[in-house]
């Protein structure tokens, strides 16, 4: 559970309204050309670094290792600043309270596809992922909307969004958000219509309880522009070295891996691939930022797409300190229920990948 | 002035006990401070988000950290 609170990529933002627009509005816009500039500059300077100041032949494996690293660590920080600054941003609008208000009011199919789009940005945080639940489903959100904001909100979050884009191109990020949601959507739809509500703990519809009250944010442009950068400030603290622990993985990978080594293991061709990436993905704990550099490795040595998007889904989607902290609301039948579920989306949405591209 | 920490026990809640902590000292009032773990007590207070903040019984914040000043505005 510390784990998953410590590489938790939540949003947490400051309630106060600080300054005004010319405050961090005016610093922000000079701040834009620099960022391009640099952004712009890493490819010459990663390769000055390795091959020059290092001295390492282009082409040999640490020089191609340290040249992967030095464009990509700085890179991936970059994006991952403004990719969080403006989620942050749209964030100061949005709460689990809202989204639950929202969500309280649906039943049916509709309940289950709004909770999987809400999820992708709604402000979530799996270290309270059980008050949520609880909230959720005593004020009458139906079990099953509820099982889909809880995957697709840490599976289809923004960041994860943004980065795919940034990396691999917008048809990618798009493909996993539609298959997230997708995913979200279905299993939801499954665990509401095997009506498992008796299969929660009871404690969770007993135990005292009072609304949580949806609060309406700052007032002011300027002041929900403070709060974004507070919370980017936060959250690139807090994940920047998943993030290079990642992007070192990969580093490692490009420079030592032949490119076609994993064909073999995670090519199209190798049907059980699927099945195997999401065994290995569901125990493994990190967020998107962490996972996405590796998958770009993965992709580059040969993997196939699906298998490395059902990889993605099943390390962020599903864990092991989740399962944990869910076990609390949810007896073991409605837990394994929930986790074949999710893991069958999973596989299923990697043999479409498979089989399409 | 009784202020509660809510969470159950990740990053974020000790940092916001750290900074309610601080805070508090800097208005120089009496006060305690008491993290409530438990997701019980938690559901109770009426908190879905957590790192929350209580004071007095009263739902301050939930969901994020507030900066230091911010929650000396709320503790006021």
């Amino acid at each position: 559970m510390t784990d998953a609170s410590k590489s938790c990529a939540c949003a947490a933002p400051t309630p106060t309204p600080r300054g005004g627009f010319w405050t961090s509005g005016g610093w922000l816009l000079a701040a834009l050309p620099v960022w391009v500039g640099l952004y712009l500059a890493l490819h010459p300077a990663a390769d000055w670094l390795a091959f020059r100041v290092f001295g390492l032949a282009p082409g040999s494996r640490l020089g191609e290792a340290v040249a992967f690293f030095a464009y990509d660590a700085p890179k991936v920080l970059m994006l991952l600043a403004v990719v969080v600054l403006g989620v942050s941003f749209v964030q100061t609008f949005l709460s689990a309270e809202r989204t639950r208000d929202l969500l309280a009011k649906r039943t049916g199919a509709w309940g289950n596809l709004l909770a999987s789009l809400l999820g992708i940005a709604t402000p979530f945080c799996s270290c309270s992922a059980v008050p949520l639940f609880i909230g959720f489903v005593r004020v009458g959100v139906p079990l099953g909307a509820t099982f889909s904001f809880l995957v697709s909100a840490p599976m289809v979050n923004e960041v994860a969004l943004f980065l795919l884009w940034g990396l691999f191109g917008w048809r990618i990020a798009l493909l996993y958000t539609v298959t997230g949601v997708a995913v979200a959507f279905v299993s939801g739809l499954i665990l509401g219509k095997l009506r498992m509500e008796r299969h929660l703990e009871p404690w969770v519809m007993t135990v005292p309880f009072t609304a949580a009250e949806a609060g309406s944010g700052p007032a002011g442009i300027g002041a929900r522009l403070d709060l974004a950068l507070q919370a980017t400030k936060d959250i690139v603290r807090k994940v920047w070295l998943y993030v290079l622990a990642g992007i070192a993985v990969g580093a490692f990978l490009h420079g030592y891996v032949p490119a076609e080594l994993l064909a073999r293991f995670m090519g199209k061709s190798a049907w059980w691939s699927v099945p195997l990436a999401v065994l290995i993905g569901v125990p493994l704990y990190s967020n998107a930022a962490g996972i996405i550099p590796i998958v770009q490795v993965l992709l580059a040595k040969g993997a196939a797409l699906g298998t490395a998007l059902a990889f993605m889904m099943a390390v962020t989607g599903l864990s092991l300190p989740e399962t944990v902290i869910l076990r609390k609301v949810l007896k073991p039948r409605l837990l394994g229920v929930f986790l074949g579920v999710v893991a069958a989306g999973i596989v299923l949405v990697g043999y479409l990948f498979n089989v399409l591209m | 002035m009784k202020i509660e920490v809510l969470g159950s026990g990740c990053a974020k809640c000790k940092l916001l006990a750290e900074r309610a902590e601080e805070a508090a000292k800097g208005l120089g009032v009496d006060f305690s401070l008491v993290k409530v773990t438990e997701y019980p007590d938690i559901v109770a207070r009426g908190v879905m988000s957590t790192p929350g903040l209580v004071v007095d019984g009263v739902v301050k914040s939930q969901g994020h950290v507030p900066t230091v000043a911010a929650i000396r505005d709320l503790l006021r």
